[in-house]
């Protein structure tokens, strides 16, 4: 089977040629505007949510979109609507369990509990609804970007912006609240405001993002590239820059290699994801343990040197 | 004897000598318990004062009090002439604690940075702007110098020991260049030689900026050497002058309205013995 694909779509040496094919049809020139701008915001936000060490709410809101897109199906609301309703009641309860827990680590028992609840009322809702619906589901969990239509584009397109812009206006105060909230505080930085704020632009970005990727493998764009992106650099500017070059390039290649194999495109996206974050994490450990042995007695001597 | 220091230095003063920060019969309510009342206190630049006493006494609430995060319920306290208010560039703050996971992976200069800049909204354009991003990264590198940091300022912090990590979140205070460093414990969970050097980076940095110095510490000790003053607080009260004056049998028992005894070892050191002692010692549970 994979032969007689070969025949109709296959890679060339002509890159034109290659990107000239991939865009040949109108739902793939969907597919690729949509899954770029999903990617560029998740890198940004994925970014904070790994730094805030909040991987797990945020893994935890977008399930909960599940129940928020089964639901929205049974009542007749557009998806996006449904699942960004649901990602701000996710929002509220993650917040206030932390303001509650009076730290800024997560109540993950608290967390997780709130999110099986969201997936049984998810089930619930898929039972209640049309046999058509039911066999959509598996959209809502792995994705469907192949099927994006022009009216999910200008959605993209619209929060894509609104995204972009409030993130980067916010950038530098989210960043200070998120390593050390208590001096942000004293430099009148509004901590809460901000900490809500980034969940309720993390729950509009899962909205949106769900069609690409499915609530399942959103993780693999927003929490894969900005881990290892952490990981090569300790500058936050530059790390935010490769987090989103991470995610554009999983997608993109992604995209083109679930277009010419009868696999799916979220399967790529987060392998080549998960593949990256192995080799990039296997070679550290590598690195740390063999050539870089000088960096131990470098540390001993600036320590004593520090100190005195 | 605090009073008379107090009244000589506000009489004798003209505006150019006019005390950075002037805490005036100052109150503070927590949760419906007075934590101390009546505070009286001129600050003048330069200066280098400890805040000392038992846990829970209310060091950390002095300190908030004048950076403004703590409302007064009595008295007002004047901030280079202006009262105490949130987010003042004039004052750069440690807060208790700190020390980054092993995990956080973000350079020393970039936290350094946010102190200058980390509040403001929008992002920076360096290619528009390269005068003011060169003049950003220099006042970043003079603060990192003066806490001397140079050396591992480009590590992960999560890397670094607790003494180096203390010396980069000062250095995050001074970038401002304040004329007030207000420090909560910096000198807790270091080691003895650590608390030293970081005690005499920072008498050395209020000596060369001009900076008064404010530092919560649970032993005086370590810093003995290096200051001019102490806030005594115990028991809501508070008493204010050198070591020497505050630090004594008489005015210890007083505060602490029990007697203790003060001794002095033969190299300097100072032990507090009795009531006090037990408090001071105590992390927890301190009867009223």
């Amino acid at each position: 089977m994979l032969i007689a694909l070969a025949d109709t779509v296959s890679f060339s040496w002509d890159v034109f040629a290659d990107i000239q094919m991939l865009l040949h049809y109108h739902f793939m020139q969907n597919a690729y505007l949509a899954a770029t701008l999903v990617a560029l915001v998740a890198g940004v936000i994925g970014y904070f949510m790994v730094l805030r060490d909040q991987s797990f709410a945020g893994h935890s809101l977008a399930n909960v979109g599940f129940a928020g897109a089964t639901g929205a199906a049974l009542f007749g609301i557009t998806p996006v609507v449904g699942l960004f309703l649901a990602g701000l009641l996710a929002a509220v309860g993650i917040q206030s369990l932390n303001l509650a827990a009076r730290q800024n680590r997560q109540s993950d028992i608290a967390v997780g509990a709130v999110f099986t609840a969201s997936l049984a009322l998810g089930f619930l809702f898929i039972h209640l609804s049309t046999q058509e619906y039911a066999a959509n589901v598996y959209n809502v969990l792995f994705g469907n970007v192949l099927g994006i239509s022009d009216a999910d584009v200008r959605v993209i397109v619209w929060s894509t912006l609104l995204l972009m812009a409030v993130l980067l206006f916010i950038a530098r105060p989210l960043l200070f609240a998120s390593i050390d909230p208590d001096v942000a505080a004293a430099h009148g930085v509004p901590v809460r405001v901000l900490s809500f704020g980034y969940l309720v632009l993390l729950a509009l970005e899962v909205a949106v993002a769900v069609q690409v990727v499915g609530v399942l493998l959103i993780f693999a764009l927003l929490v894969t590239p900005a881990a290892i992106a952490q990981y090569v650099t300790t500058r936050p500017a530059v790390s935010v820059l490769l987090a989103v070059a991470l995610a554009l390039l999983f997608t993109w290649v992604g995209l083109a290699v679930g277009y010419v194999t009868p696999y799916p495109v979220g399967f790529f996206i987060t392998t080549f994801a998960f593949a990256t974050y192995v080799l990039v994490r296997g070679g550290q450990f590598v690195w740390e343990r063999t050539i870089n042995r000088g960096g131990t007695i470098h540390r001993a001597r600036t320590a004593m040197g520090g100190s005195v | 004897m605090h009073e008379s220091s107090f009244s000589s230095l506000s009489t004798a003063t003209p505006a150019t000598l006019a005390p950075v920060i002037q805490v005036e019969d100052a109150a503070v309510d927590l949760a419906g318990r007075t934590i101390w009342r009546e505070v009286r206190l001129a600050v003048q630049a330069g200066e280098f004062l400890a805040i000392l006493g038992p846990n829970g006494a209310g060091k950390s609430t002095l300190l908030k009090a004048i950076l403004g995060l703590i409302p007064l319920s009595a008295g007002k306290i004047i901030v280079l002439g202006q009262p105490a208010r949130r987010g003042n560039a004039a004052i750069g703050y440690v807060p208790q604690r700190r020390h980054f996971e092993s995990d956080v992976h973000i350079g020393g200069r970039s936290i350094v940075r946010l102190g200058l800049d980390g509040g403001n909204w929008g992002l920076p354009l360096p290619f528009l702007q390269p005068r003011k991003a060169r003049e950003a990264s220099m006042r970043v590198q003079e603060a990192i110098d003066l806490v001397g940091a140079t050396a591992y300022a480009d590590r992960p912090i999560g890397e670094l020991s607790g003494g180096e990590q203390q010396r980069l979140l000062i250095a995050q205070a001074l970038v401002t260049r304040p004329r007030i460093l207000a420090l909560d414990e910096p000198l807790d969970s270091l080691d003895l030689r650590n608390q030293q050097g970081v005690a005499g980076v920072i008498r050395q940095i209020s000596r060369e900026t001009g900076a008064a110095v404010l530092l919560v510490a649970h032993d005086v000790n370590p810093i003995l050497a290096a200051v001019d003053r102490v806030v005594y607080i115990a028991h809501g009260q508070v008493a204010v002058g050198t070591p020497q004056e505050v630090i004594t049998t008489e005015t210890l028992s007083r505060l602490y309205n029990t007697p203790v005894e003060v001794l002095r070892a033969s190299d300097g050191r100072i032990v507090v013995v009795g009531q006090a002692e037990e408090e001071v010692d105590s992390h927890a549970h301190r009867p009223r």
